[in-house]
């Protein structure tokens, strides 16, 4: 073997120098990606912001309808209800990072040992099928023979039916999908501990700042790049909560009605009521909501995030 | 809820008798003028029959769309019958389950590539045959092809739509109480007998629970399911549940229907409706909780195994005003757009017939639609009486649907939990639903 070192690249750009417009190959490259998005994203999400504005047959064919379906749904209350019980579910599992941040911590001391153990077990929930999990939580919140309120029981209180409560449900839903994000948020965040320059806490030291001082302001200064990803990605799969709501709770849950998600409001108009054109108002405005919330965090982010 | 019935069991159980009878039957069901045919050995698979008809050298191939896997078996039987007589036909079986075959399905239509012939149940039938997907079963009946009259006229008026019949009943089931003796015995209460009232099933249930409240065991469950309990107490109580255009539920008779089930949990006879959504009132009954459970026919296939299945009597329907029981059952049907009319007709004629009927029956995991062929089902259970689901024919009435029945189911599972929990007066809420019902309607 050549024990020649070459930077990679250097040779390429001596030998071949920019020309103004590199003409068809770039795209024709590109093409693919192109096509694929344009295809299954884009022409999808055109078609339904066209359908919302009409009356959807059930096998097709539609009639302009105007801003009916709009008009329907701003006086809907399950609109409301439902989008104010998709933002307690993302606030709750947005609890999600700070645990994640103080466990990604602890696990990433020097000499901690079985430290990739803890990590399997952790990130474990989160490989595991979402419809697997919410049945094994089903059971765990059943009001008569569950764990979760025998082991209540034990400690003198009485546990609602926490499924089939209003109110209650939505809050065992949000704890499932805060459990089974855990994982994926520790190992970010650990990858993130690593690139912290041990240096600085060496500095820091020196100086006499205590563990809780080099926490605050050497670790959570320099992870906040970290932290603003995961902000945006879990509230971004928050909203789009279905399936550990409808796996949990059960299609023919009485509560659905006042525990449902946007989402969920979306499938139940489009696919068991029938009502496509309306559903596709609905998308649309989930559309927006996520779209608004994501412009206004990536926003924000320039006033706490670190180099950001 | 409106599925067919299921079967975990597996073929082979029925006598060898039964399945050489349904093969001799072949000849019997003599289907548009074929010669008679005979085989006298139980593999009546492909050749073995020979029979020789005008239509027989039709070539295609169809596409079966179906959606419980455990019927297959049967299903790949009957075929084996129709391919004796039709060698020149190829059917692909297309098995979707429960949970998507209708977004499949409506997929499908709206691309016009619906499955030659297909399973349809009562909710979803007006949909279809009112949106011209479905071929008219009219001129195979003017050729003799399908007797309607050998079905039960519940089924066929289920599939008929403006005086047109679409589909060809496969199935049915009723709805019966399955009673636990042991419990029975263990609390003391005698096991009733021949016809009873509404008030003798409260009671009953309410002694049991009284009795073995401490074991966590009720008498009866009021499961929120209105083809298994509400539909079948306001068809009692003399109600209806839609009427044309119109919602049934804001009549006196239809809120005594749901009042029913309201004093069983208040009484403390059932479990309450949130321990109910948590554990289902199929699940309290095999889990050997519960003394009495109103269900379906099809419930009988989850009984094969199990501790409970052991002691297991069916008992009619309590009477109110008058006797009544819920009636559904799928139904095969064409499609308006198949390529292969003809043949698809030919299959679906096939199935119709008794001797494929007889086929399915044995299977034992569906009781066929077919007068005549239903014996082998109520004989698969011995000693527990399972003849009271076929007695029940006489007063049963059809599933109510209507063209967007989903819509109206949607807002009996939003609305009736408060009626039934005591949250709110049953008059209150039957009337805000016989409201919002009829905005539905309207909109169909």
């Amino acid at each position: 073997m050549s024990s020649q070192v070459q930077v990679p690249g250097s040779v390429g750009i001596a030998r071949r120098p920019r020309r103004r417009g590199d003409g068809v190959w770039p795209w024709l490259f590109i093409a693919p990606l192109l096509l694929g998005i344009g295809v299954f994203y884009l022409w999808p999400i055109a078609q339904t912001v066209y359908y919302s504005f009409t009356t959807f047959g059930v096998f097709g064919g539609s009639t302009f309808s105007g801003l009916d379906n709009y008009r329907q749904l701003v006086t809907d209350p399950s609109l409301y209800r439902s989008l104010l019980n998709t933002l307690l579910y993302t606030l709750i599992v947005l609890l999600n990072i700070p645990i994640a941040l103080y466990l990604a911590s602890l696990m990433n001391m020097p000499g901690l040992r079985f430290a990739s153990v803890y990590r399997v077990i952790y990130f474990l929930p989160f490989v595991a099928m979402p419809t697997a999990v919410a049945f094994v939580w089903r059971i765990i919140y059943n009001g008569d023979f569950g764990v979760l309120n025998y082991l209540l029981g034990l400690v003198g209180i009485n546990g609602p039916y926490w499924i089939s409560t209003p109110g209650a449900a939505i809050v065992a839903v949000a704890v499932v999908g805060l459990w089974s994000n855990l994982g994926f948020s520790i190992i970010v965040l650990g990858a993130g501990l690593k690139t912290i320059p041990q240096e600085l806490y060496e500095a820091a030291q020196l100086d006499g700042a205590s563990r809780w001082r080099q926490f605050r302001s050497v670790t959570v200064p320099l992870l906040t790049p970290t932290i603003a990803f995961l902000v945006i990605i879990t509230v971004i799969t928050s909203l789009q909560l279905f399936d550990l709501l409808y796996a949990i709770l059960g299609s023919t849950n009485p509560t659905l009605s006042k525990s449902m998600s946007l989402v969920y409001f979306f499938y139940r108009s489009g696919f068991v009521t029938n009502d496509k054109g309306y559903a596709a108002a609905i998308a649309v405005v989930i559309l927006f909501i996520i779209g608004a919330t994501t412009a206004v965090q990536f926003r924000l982010q320039r006033r706490w995030v670190h180099g950001g | 809820m409106h599925q067919a019935p299921r079967s975990t069991s597996p073929l082979g159980r029925p006598a060898k008798a039964v399945l050489a009878a349904s093969v001799l039957a072949l000849g019997l069901a003599a289907c548009g003028g074929s010669s008679t045919s005979q085989s006298t050995s139980s593999s009546a698979a492909s050749g073995a029959a020979g029979a020789a008809s005008a239509s027989t050298d039709l070539k295609a191939t169809l596409t079966y769309g179906l959606w419980d896997q455990t019927q297959v078996p049967a299903v790949q039987k009957v075929l084996a019958g129709f391919n004796a007589k039709y060698p020149g036909v190829k059917v692909n079986v297309n098995v979707t389950p429960y949970a998507d075959y209708w977004t499949k399905l409506q997929t499908q239509a709206s691309s016009k590539t619906l499955p030659d012939v297909f399973w349809m149940n009562g909710p979803n039938f007006q949909l279809y045959a009112a949106n011209k997907q479905l071929a008219p079963i009219t001129d195979q009946v003017k050729s003799g092809a399908i007797d309607p009259t050998k079905y039960p006229k519940a089924l066929d008026d289920l599939y008929t739509l403006d005086g047109v019949q679409y589909g060809v009943p496969k199935d049915f089931d009723t709805i019966a109480i399955w009673a636990n003796t042991a419990l029975f015995k263990e609390a003391g209460v005698a096991l009733p007998t021949g016809d009873w009232t509404w008030q003798q099933f409260q009671d009953t249930a309410k002694q049991i629970s009284d009795k073995l409240k401490s074991k966590g065991i009720y008498g009866a469950a009021a499961g929120m399911d209105g083809q298994t309990t509400y539909y079948d107490t306001i068809f009692q109580a003399g109600g209806t549940v839609v009427d044309g255009k119109k919602s049934g539920y804001d009549s006196a008779a239809s809120q005594q229907g749901i009042q029913f089930w309201t004093d069983l949990i208040k009484s403390g006879a059932s479990p309450s409706v949130k321990q109910l959504t948590d554990t289902t009132a199929d699940q309290w009954f095999t889990s050997g909780k519960l003394a009495m459970y109103q269900g379906g026919s099809w419930f009988r296939s989850a009984l094969t195994k199990g501790p409970v299945s052991s002691s297991v009597k069916v008992l009619p329907l309590p009477m109110g005003k008058q006797k009544a029981t819920v009636i559904h059952g799928v139904a095969n049907v064409v499609a308006a757009s198949s390529k292969n009319k003809e043949a698809a007709q030919a299959l679906q004629d096939y199935f119709a017939s008794q001797e494929a009927e007889q086929t399915l029956g044995s299977a034992g995991s569906v009781i066929p639609a077919y007068t005549g062929t239903q014996s082998t089902f109520a004989a698969s259970m011995p000693g527990a009486d399972l003849q009271v689901f076929l007695d029940a024919l006489a007063y049963a009435k059809p599933l109510p649907v209507s063209a967007n029945t989903a819509a109206w189911n949607a807002l009996e599972t939003d609305l009736l939990p408060d009626a039934f929990s005591g949250a709110r007066p049953v008059a209150d809420v039957t009337k805000e639903l016989a409201a919002k019902m009829d905005t539905a309607l309207g909109h169909e």
